[in-house]
């Protein structure tokens, strides 16, 4: 009897406790983006005056030094920084705090392209109530586009990466070639001398390295993604512009004239440290990262902008770049947003963000900084770098959206594109493939895809 | 020897009080409940709640947009025509055929050697034998990455140096092995430990009367060591199946080595963690989950149960 009781008891409190555990699944329904009249001034005021703690999620080394700037201005708000990962886990963990309704800091570094990901469940506060949209003129058009593609501001941009080519001088030199590849065209009869020549690779694309080719896409003027905010979403991987780009690699892969090693990895680095890659197409992160992976070949390296596909013409794509966005679910809305609007818009912390953690800008204010500009890189033999990648900046398409899952893109990437590069195939039908998996996926999900 | 039976009759004869005795004995019970209530507890909350939960949510489907439907048994149906997971299992499947044998083949090698008295530092060796497994699979896995590399790995370029072609181990078609070497070369002490430790436990009576009937070291071994310590081994092939079939992190890291070989679905645990974190199918990776946890049962209790039925056999045919 006795037994069977407490038995009882214990599946009892099982079950309740499988309820409680199941009432904290559901979305919250107090969602962002809704209707709310300007902050006023005053209020503002009295939110900063009001002593507050902040959580801050990021990955970016040291933010610590722009978050101090912030609390010795108003000293009654405690920020909080924490770095639950980089990219992917970062992503993860946000969404269970999301999904659990508590645990969430108030303002999350998000790259660009995961932007919504998270409009799309309500979990990013609407910042134009809170002043962002007057800040739209102080950044570069596209990175403003990047997190506010519609009406709503969903973050403030903190870095991003136009891209360029970054090419090892001596190598070039050695095949004969003094000036870096104006087109697409020339590159490839580059890649055939360097590899006659010294036997480098020009460059490595990574086998699985989504970021660079959908780089490489927007350059050409594809456009793969496109999201209204809502339910509908635009898929078109496999668009003409899109398998232009894909057979230039395709021919350049099959030929034996660019590797294909999977990137960010030993292999990789050492690729680029000894010489097996001579180039490297890569974004305005790029050049202080290979300083740090490959100090053995200082003063060998410059930067140029990407190849052209057409003569004379001058555009270039972006790979990477991040924001900071206030969550929806925030309790203290308007200090978060302040802090937000502090690390990437106060002079004194874009001017070190850009310096001190190397993050290419997107402020305007910083990239009219002749201190910024300026700097002269050994690692580049003296050349000017930053000033280098501001004039790309400048070229890069405005219009360029994601899908609200692209965590789903990067791993379909993988799946039919990786291995097709890989294994020198066809990069053109992995496109078609990749196409079928992404609208099949999103009409399982209830998207409507146009 | 002579007090047992005054004993006995000394309680056959004063019956103790039966009030008294009810109370305690209740006061006993409930002192037992209190002391096994932590593990209830624990047990409860860590194991039977997730379990509970994880089943309760296998049952709906939540989509991005239009949230979360009560889909009944959807997904396992999904699930059981879904070519990514039963391709996963099968892989799996060729894993277990393939590698257990290999590997616990030499854990009962390295076990039988060690225990014949005839290895010279047979505890240095021991311990050498059993130190992967202290290394951790994270660990083990980079390392390996690292051996592994075509260009800069040191086998690539014994292999050149040799002049000959570079081994590829990080391809689509070499993984699996890659991965099976790399588990093989973990476990191998682990389980030559369990094995090594049941041969300990042998009585020296059985290697007397073997030696009495003419037995050599190998007849002895074949006969006397390898029957004793079968539910050893069986034991080590119950933990191999559940290993395997809960593989995560090789493929895992394997993948940030060799992003291009390693796909999504290459064995069934490291898929659910890719639909519920990837591709965001909470819902659909539970119910794999639970797929995969009745697989694992009933592989463990049909390797049971045929053992059991050949010693039943046997025991007949003797």
């Amino acid at each position: 009897m006795k037994i069977t009781r407490t038995a009882t008891k214990l599946g009892a409190l099982a079950v309740v406790a499988a309820f409680a555990l199941a009432g904290c699944s559901g979305p919250s329904a107090d969602g962002g983006g809704g209707e709310t009249g300007p902050v006023s001034q005053d209020e503002i005021d009295e939110a900063l005056d009001t002593p507050t703690e902040l959580t801050f999620w990021t990955w970016v080394p040291d933010i610590q030094n722009e978050v101090d700037l912030f609390e010795e201005k108003y000293p009654n708000i405690k920020v909080t920084v924490e770095n639950v990962g980089q990219g992917l886990p970062h992503y993860q963990k946000l969404r269970s705090a999301i999904e659990a309704g508590e645990g969430a800091p108030d303002v999350a570094q998000i790259e660009y392209q995961y932007i919504a990901s998270f409009v799309l469940n309500n979990s990013l506060l609407d910042l134009r109530p809170y002043g962002a949209d007057e800040l739209a003129g102080d950044y570069v058009d596209w990175a403003w586009k990047q997190v506010a593609p519609d009406e709503a501001v969903w973050g403030i941009p903190q870095d991003v990466g136009p891209m360029g080519n970054l090419y090892r001088e001596d190598i070039l030199s050695q095949a004969g070639i003094t000036e870096p590849p104006g087109t697409w065209e020339e590159y490839a009869a580059a890649a055939q001398s360097v590899k006659d020549a010294t036997g480098s690779y020009i460059s490595n694309v990574g086998a699985t390295q989504a970021g660079q080719m959908i780089g490489f896409f927007w350059q050409a003027g594809a456009k793969p993604f496109a999201y209204d905010g809502k339910e509908t979403v635009g898929i078109n991987v496999n668009s003409d512009e899109a398998k232009a780009v894909a057979d230039y690699w395709t021919d350049l892969i099959s030929r034996d004239l660019i590797s294909t090693d999977v990137d960010f990895n030993d292999q990789w680095y050492q690729g680029l440290a000894n010489g097996k890659y001579a180039g490297w197409l890569t974004a305005a992160w790029g050049p202080v990262f290979l300083q740090g992976t490959a100090e053995g070949t200082s003063g060998l390296w410059r930067a140029a902008p990407l190849p052209q596909w057409e003569e004379g013409e001058n555009v270039s794509g972006n790979w990477g770049g991040s924001s900071d966005a206030v969550l929806a679910s925030s309790e203290n809305p308007i200090a978060a947003a302040e802090l937000a609007k502090f690390i990437n818009h106060d002079e004194e912390s874009a001017l070190m963000l850009a310096t001190e953690q190397f993050l290419y800008p997107p402020q305007q204010s910083v990239l009219d900084d002749p201190a910024f500009l300026e700097q002269e890189s050994e690692f580049y033999g003296g050349q000017q770098v930053n000033k280098l990648f501001a004039e790309i900046s400048e070229t890069v398409d405005t219009d360029f959206q994601w899908l609200p899952f692209m965590d789903y893109v990067y791993s379909s990437y993988e799946e039919t594109m990786g291995s097709v590069i890989a294994d020198k195939g066809d990069i053109s039908a992995a496109l078609d493939t990749w196409q079928d998996q992404l609208v099949s996926y999103a009409e399982d999900q209830g998207f409507t895809v146009e | 020897m002579t007090s047992a039976p005054a004993l006995t009759a000394e309680r056959a004869t004063v019956p103790p009080p039966k009030h008294h005795t009810s109370t305690a004995r209740r006061r006993q019970n409930r002192a037992a409940y209190l002391f096994i209530l932590p593990f209830f507890v624990v047990f409860i909350a860590m194991l039977v709640v997730p379990l509970a939960y994880s089943g309760y949510l296998s049952l709906f489907e939540s989509r991005l947009i239009g949230g979360q439907v009560f889909a009944g048994l959807a997904n396992y149906a999904r699930a059981l025509t879904d070519p990514a997971f039963l391709g996963s299992l099968g892989r799996a499947g060729l894993f277990f055929v393939i590698q257990v044998p290999i590997m616990l083949g030499l854990s009962l090698l390295f076990a039988l050697a060690l225990d014949s008295n005839r290895a010279r530092g047979s505890k240095a060796i021991r311990l050498l034998i059993f130190m992967p497994y202290a290394v951790p699979a994270v660990v083990a896995t980079l390392m390996w990455g690292y051996l592994y590399g075509p260009d800069f790995g040191p086998i690539a370029q014994v292999v050149r140096a040799l002049g000959g072609a570079t081994p590829e181990f990080l391809t689509r078609e070499s993984i699996l092995g890659a991965m099976m070497n790399i588990v093989t070369w973990e476990f191998v002490g682990y389980n030559m430990i369990i094995m090594y430790a049941a041969l300990r436990s042998i009585p020296a009576e059985l290697y007397e009367a073997a030696e009495i009937d003419g037995a050599g070291q190998f007849r002895v071994a074949w006969s006397v060591k390898i029957p004793s310590i079968r539910p050893a081994i069986l034991l080590t092939v119950i933990f191999s199946i559940i290993g395997t079939f809960q593989l995560f992190a090789e493929p895992s890291l394997l993948n940030t080595i060799a992003g291009d070989a390693v796909s999504n679905s290459i064995l069934p645990n490291y898929y659910a963690y890719n639909v519920a974190f990837l591709n965001q199918e909470l819902n659909y990776a539970a119910a794999l989950a639970f797929l995969l946890g009745i697989v694992i049962a009933v592989t463990s209790y049909v390797v049971q149960l045929s053992t059991e039925r050949r010693e039943r056999k046997e025991r007949a045919d003797s």
